[in-house]
């Protein structure tokens, strides 16, 4: 799940982690009104959409930049009346874009020099593990391509926590000085306890500055939530925001369907993430291109095979849809029944390619014989893919 | 003829009051499992099924009827803390089959694990059997068939498609383990590959892998230098776009880390056959005996 940079902001406040002053605002008056309370010389104004690139985006009224620093409170409520309810295309939103709903306004900081701090859940050392550098504001994979000695990695004790001297070592390490050493461990300190709090999967500070007046602030923030562990965060749980998601997703997560989208033309309906992933590659090895991933669980209802169904075949990319069921806790009759109501009941001009096999295969192959629906059977599944693409071609 | 279960393996079922904990303990029991106990806190006394004594507590259920395995079905906000009770009760064979645990609880389930000599399967996983003797787990019993191959792998399906091939071919399995689809768990593949290589009654065995982390590579690497059985291999993922993850939690590519090309020829340089596509798995591995 990712959180609007306002979110990340009122995040890094709660639990003490510096960030430049500032709020998010709706409204062009609201945006006048904060730009006047700060009081600062200049504000940047930014539009809220969780796609990156938003600095070099396109609105679709042709107004340039999504990000602008703003001389006056005046200046920043005329910006942000070009970027409120307009639609921004940056390299990451795809070509439709994304509506702003919302933007930041905040205190611009004169840098000194800036740096990079992440804490990561790492999955080798099965330790939270904080990753930092000298090179703030860059791409850290270049970081860690062309200068790995510039990089340095810390796990941290997953019961003990992490120790002050490991934030003082880690600061001055990357090169804060002796003066500058506390603050910076202090930050490090508020972000480790929010990561450990709310547990993240990722929190990525880039660029961490040293401003020209000695403070150490986190100017820019990437968060990652465990998904696993948001039944106990309902406050994390609430930042998602779905106007920024897949439709065909946010569809799917309504009836606990594991759904990802992709570009290609053959739907499949698999039981099992991983038979699901090897699903899609046997498609792409018979030369076609699968539409999703879906997983519908071990134990998937009827109600929820119908429910897959109907997303499949509403997306208009699709061209045909491959069902590979392995039946072991799910029955085959159970999945046979839920094609059946489906296909009744949603009117589907696609060729529907089926493989059943496992619990209760037999009444499942019976039911869906005897049902009438024009589909096609397949043994296995070399023999489903390959009457999948064909089925396309 | 396996490992880690068989004939002797004594079976506690933690959660086996609740939906599928019950479900599964009769899974189990029906397909021969030796089931001596549950735990459900706050039902101990209770009988399940008019023969299988519910306890509060592991430690009870230990003393008591002396299981030296566990099967986990408890729901994954508790899950954590029922698999360090298993494990500070000393029961030898943890096997967690919840899907959904928070990786910061594994993280300190881990922690803990490290100063044990229990081992622990899972979690987000199938299960283990060896055909014939000892089911525990939410496997489709008859899909087996008692024999000389091993399976390994971190999904439930894909897992039931290997062994459904090998047992269309005839060829019956030794012991097939899964060992779950999360990013932080327990036994992992190179463990697995271990046992099975040092397991007398294992001619050969199937590795199944998937996008992310490098558990693939190090089993690759480790079977290169010391296993001189014949493996077969198939990783799934080839196809899944980058920082998406796959369902399982542990599957996904970041950071250009875990990709299914880089395991694929890990792989291949340690002698292992490839399968092609997962409806060769069974072919891979009777092409690899030769």
């Amino acid at each position: 799940m990712n959180i609007h940079e306002y979110q990340a902001k009122e995040l890094f406040d709660k639990y003490g982690v510096a960030t430049p002053a500032g709020r998010v605002a709706n409204s062009v008056e609201q945006v006048v009104e904060i730009a006047k309370e700060l009081g600062t010389d200049t504000v940047v104004v930014k539009a809220q959409i969780h796609a990156g690139g938003r600095g070099k985006g396109t609105f679709k009224s042709g107004f340039q930049g999504g990000v602008h620093l703003c001389d006056s409170p005046e200046k920043a409520g005329e910006i942000a009346g070009k970027m409120l309810g307009e639609v921004l295309v940056t390299h990451q939103s795809g070509e439709e874009g994304k509506q702003v709903n919302k933007v930041l306004v905040a205190a611009s900081v004169d840098i000194d020099k800036e740096f990079y701090f992440a804490i990561l859940m790492d999955r080798e050392t099965e330790r939270a593990v904080i990753v930092a550098s000298s090179e703030g504001g860059v791409d850290i994979e270049d970081v860690a391509e062309n200068t790995p000695e510039k990089l340095i990695r810390v796990p941290i004790h997953p019961t003990l926590g992490l120790q002050d001297y490991q934030a003082r070592t880690i600061a001055k390490q990357i090169g804060f000085t002796s003066k500058q050493m506390r603050p910076a461990a202090k930050l490090f300190a508020a972000a480790y306890e929010l990561f450990m709090a709310t547990d993240c999967s990722m929190v990525e500070i880039n660029p961490l500055v040293l401003t020209t007046d000695g403070e150490v602030i986190a100017l820019d923030a990437k968060f990652g939530f465990d998904d696993n562990a948001l039944f106990r965060h309902p406050e994390i749980a609430a930042l998602r925001d779905t106007d920024e998601e897949d439709p065909r997703e946010v569809a799917a997560s309504k009836f606990d369907l594991n759904y990802i989208g992709l570009d290609g033309n053959i739907a499949c309906m698999v039981n099992g993430a991983g038979l699901a992933m090897a699903t899609m590659d046997i498609i792409k090895h018979f030369g076609g291109d699968p539409a999703n991933f879906l997983d519908v669980g071990g134990g998937a209802t009827e109600e929820q095979v119908r429910e897959a169904f109907r997303i499949l075949a509403g997306d208009p990319k699709v061209d045909a849809i491959l069902v590979n069921i392995f039946g072991g806790i799910m029955q085959c009759d159970v999945i046979a029944q839920g094609i059946i109501n489906a296909a009744n009941e949603i009117e589907m001009n696609l060729p529907l390619i089926v493989r059943l096999e496992g619990t209760n295969v037999k009444e499942g192959r019976q039911l869906l014989e005897e049902s009438g629906i024009n589909l096609i059977t397949a043994s296995d599944l070399g023999d489903a893919a390959k009457k999948a693409v064909e089925s396309v071609a | 003829m396996s490992v880690l279960v068989n004939n002797d393996t004594r079976l506690l079922v933690q959660g086996i009051t609740g939906n599928s904990g019950a479900t599964h303990a009769r899974g189990c029991l029906e397909y021969g499992t030796n089931v001596v106990s549950g735990v459900t806190p706050g039902r101990g006394g209770q009988v399940f099924d008019d023969k299988i004594p519910v306890y509060d507590t592991v430690v009870e259920a230990r003393e008591a009827t002396d299981c030296n395995a566990t099967m986990i079905f408890v729901p994954p906000a508790f899950a954590a803390d029922s698999i360090m009770e298993a494990i500070d009760a000393g029961i030898e064979l943890v096997v967690a089959i919840t899907e959904g645990i928070p990786v910061a609880d594994m993280m300190r389930v881990k922690a803990k694990l490290a100063h044990s000599d229990s081992i622990l399967i899972g979690p987000n996983c199938p299960g283990i059997i060896t055909p014939g003797q000892c089911k525990i787990g939410i496997m489709p019993g008859y899909i087996h068939n008692p024999g000389d191959i091993g399976v390994i792998s971190r999904s439930g399906t894909l897992t039931y498609e290997a062994v459904w091939q090998l047992t269309e071919a005839g060829y019956g399995q030794s012991t097939c383990i899964g060992i779950g689809g999360d990013p932080i768990h327990g036994m992992t593949h190179l463990d697995a590959a271990k046992l099975l290589t040092e397991d007398p009654d294992t001619r050969a065995f199937i590795l199944i892998g998937e996008i992310g982390g490098s558990e693939e590579e190090e089993a690759a690497a480790w079977i290169k230098e010391n296993c001189d059985k014949p493996v077969a291999a198939f990783i799934a993922g080839s196809t899944a776009p980058p920082g998406r993850r796959m369902g399982h939690a542990g599957a996904i590519i970041s950071g250009g880390k875990g990709t299914a090309k880089a395991k694929q020829e890990a792989l291949l340089d340690a002698g292992i056959t490839l399968a092609a596509t997962p409806s060769e798995m069974g072919a891979a591995l009777i092409k690899a005996l030769g």
